[in-house]
């Protein structure tokens, strides 16, 4: 296996981009990732896209053939593979990257993200989401994600007596940090009472507790690292990487506080990068609802089930906290346009590893992300580091 | 989802039919026709289930997608079966009553509706026991 550096990075603006197209953002993306690696469109060998569900959201399938197309890429016939996990299809497509250029059958790959959910309503768009969850047999039940994610808190603060506050203050720190990031949905800090005000949307979980519905593209560019100083003067090294499956449904789950996916996607990027817990310096952690900010934090292992509510309400977790957790807002402020989140967290790791995070800078040699498909069903986890 | 689609199911959703696996005795509701422990040595059969069980934990869905938002605000749960085996079901009762360990037992009740193709599905839901 050859060593894999990021050498280029580009997001759009999340939010709701009425005026922008799936194919335009995906192109602004990519534009701005060739930019930022000082390459042009033919260095590209291979491009692997992650995206939920265009078919529904948009009507359109054979995504990977559209992007080559409409970024300039088809007319030199390069491969471009289209990787659906749900939620996890950014952190997978990456991961995708990663394995092509690391294994030596491509050089310089893009992994990016994309999604459009606004073209639907509401409801469509809660349906389309469900269908990351088991159809046959949760779906017919009438379960939504926000739904999902409420069982999860409904028996996690029972079990550990996680409080109403402790689980707002995950919103109110990510809306911190989004209002530090030019590229976020929402750039306004609200407090606690703003979350626990908010509408309910499935009991304990509020509206300021859920991601929103977003529009966005992100694309990165990978490259070996031998080749790395082509083009950049900061390659920011792959140095670990892990991914796991689980049920597809939550109640078939051993413990549905514990999403043993991300314990064991988590423990396969700390085995390969070889490095500990105590040596990252921050993580984007996939908060599609406050409750999932604090499963992760546990079962990546930083602290013990049952401790993650505390430690956030202590600002252990904030920017200044001594494990900054989502510098970017995470998707509950930057927003979650579904397959492009994975490939934003690699994009706000390489920005902060660099030291090119503007107002949200965090002094760190190591980050982490940590994308999750479904209620846990994929989870893909990589660790970064400077070289 | 389609009607054949819900239809190649409908006898285990109307009478809470799932299976067994007799090599290590494990129950699966939903069911299952490969036992995830013992692989090919599993021996699987129809297994009807007795349907009183224990709700897990819940929610209480109040924004919903199409087919169901004529139900909200409705109680939604995790319940564990007595065999061992957990499910997604709504609970039918008062929403303030709904809580953790709360003993259930199933009833026939429409599931959902179709407003496209006008199809209605009925199946298993719970009440309190
Ligand atoms: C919670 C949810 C149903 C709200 O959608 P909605 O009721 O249609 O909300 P609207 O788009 O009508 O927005 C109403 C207002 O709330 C705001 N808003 C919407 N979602 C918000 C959120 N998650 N957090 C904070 N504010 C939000 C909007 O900006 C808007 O504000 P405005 O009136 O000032 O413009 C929707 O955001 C949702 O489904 N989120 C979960 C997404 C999800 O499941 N993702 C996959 C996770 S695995
Ligand atoms: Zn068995």
């Amino acid at each position: 296996m050859r060593e894999v550096a990021v050498i280029g990075v580009g997001c759009t603006k999340f939010g709701e981009r009425w005026e922008t197209s799936f194919r335009d953002l995906f192109v602004q993306a990519g534009a701005l990732a060739l930019e930022d690696g000082n390459l042009s469109g033919e260095r590209i060998d291979e491009i692997f896209v992650g995206n939920m569900s265009a078919g529904r959201f948009i009507e359109q399938e054979h995504i990977g053939a559209l992007i080559a197309d409409y970024a300039g890429l088809a007319t030199d016939n390069i491969p471009a593979t289209r990787v659906e996990a749900a939620c996890a299809s950014g952190g997978l497509a990456f991961r995708q990257a990663y394995t092509a250029v690391a294994s030596g059958m491509s050089d310089i790959v893009v992994a990016a993200g994309v999604e459009k959910m606004t073209d639907v309503g509401t409801e469509v768009t809660t349906d389309v989401l469900a269908a990351a969850a088991d159809r046959e047999w949760e779906g017919i039940a009438g379960i939504t994600f926000p739904g999902l994610y409420a069982m999860m808190a409904t028996q996690y603060m029972h079990r550990y007596g996680l409080t109403r506050e402790q689980l707002a203050q995950v919103a109110v720190k990510n809306h911190d940090n989004g209002a530090k990031n030019p590229n976020a949905q929402f750039q306004k800090p609200i407090t606690i009472e703003t979350v626990t005000k908010s509408t309910l949307v499935a009991d304990p979980l509020r509206l300021f507790d859920c991601s929103p519905v977003t529009d966005g593209a992100s694309a990165v560019i990978l490259a070996p690292l031998e080749r790395a100083r082509e083009f950049t003067d900061t390659p920011i090294k792959v140095l670990g990487c892990g991914q796991a499956s689980s049920s597809l449904a939550l109640h078939d789950r051993k413990d549905i506080c514990t999403m043993d996916a991300t314990v064991a996607a988590g423990n396969r990027a700390f085995q390969t990068a070889k490095v500990e817990r105590k040596d990252i310096g921050f993580v984007e952690v996939h908060d599609c609802f406050t409750i999932a900010e604090i499963c992760a934090i546990e079962d990546l292992g930083f602290c013990k089930k049952g401790e993650a509510g505390k430690l956030t309400e202590e600002g252990y977790t904030a920017r200044d906290g001594k494990l900054p957790i989502n510098p970017s807002g995470g998707l509950k402020a930057c927003g979650h346009p579904v397959g492009a989140t994975g490939v934003k967290q690699v994009y706000e790791t390489v920005k902060q590893l660099r030291g090119d995070a503007g107002g949200r800078q965090i002094d760190a040699e190591i980050g982490m992300t940590h994308n999750v498909g479904g209620t846990g069903a994929t989870v893909v986890c990589h660790i970064f580091g400077r070289v | 989802m389609s009607v054949s689609r819900f239809w190649r199911k409908q006898q285990n959703r109307y009478n809470l039919i799932g299976t067994h696996c007799t090599t290590c005795g494990r129950y699966f509701y939903p069911p299952r026709s490969f036992c995830p422990d013992c692989r090919r040595e599993g021996k699987i059969v129809d297994h009807k289930f007795k349907g009183v069980g224990t709700v897990v934990t819940y929610t209480i869905v109040r924004s919903a997608g199409d087919q169901f938002k004529f139900l909200t605000p409705y109680a939604l749960a995790i319940i564990e079966l007595d065999e061992g085996s957990k499910l997604t079901s709504q609970v039918i009762c008062d929403i303030d009553k709904i809580q953790i360990g709360m003993r259930v037992k199933p009833v026939f009740r429409k599931l959902a509706e179709d407003g496209k193709s006008g199809a209605i599905f009925y199946g298993t839901k719970f009440v309190p026991a």
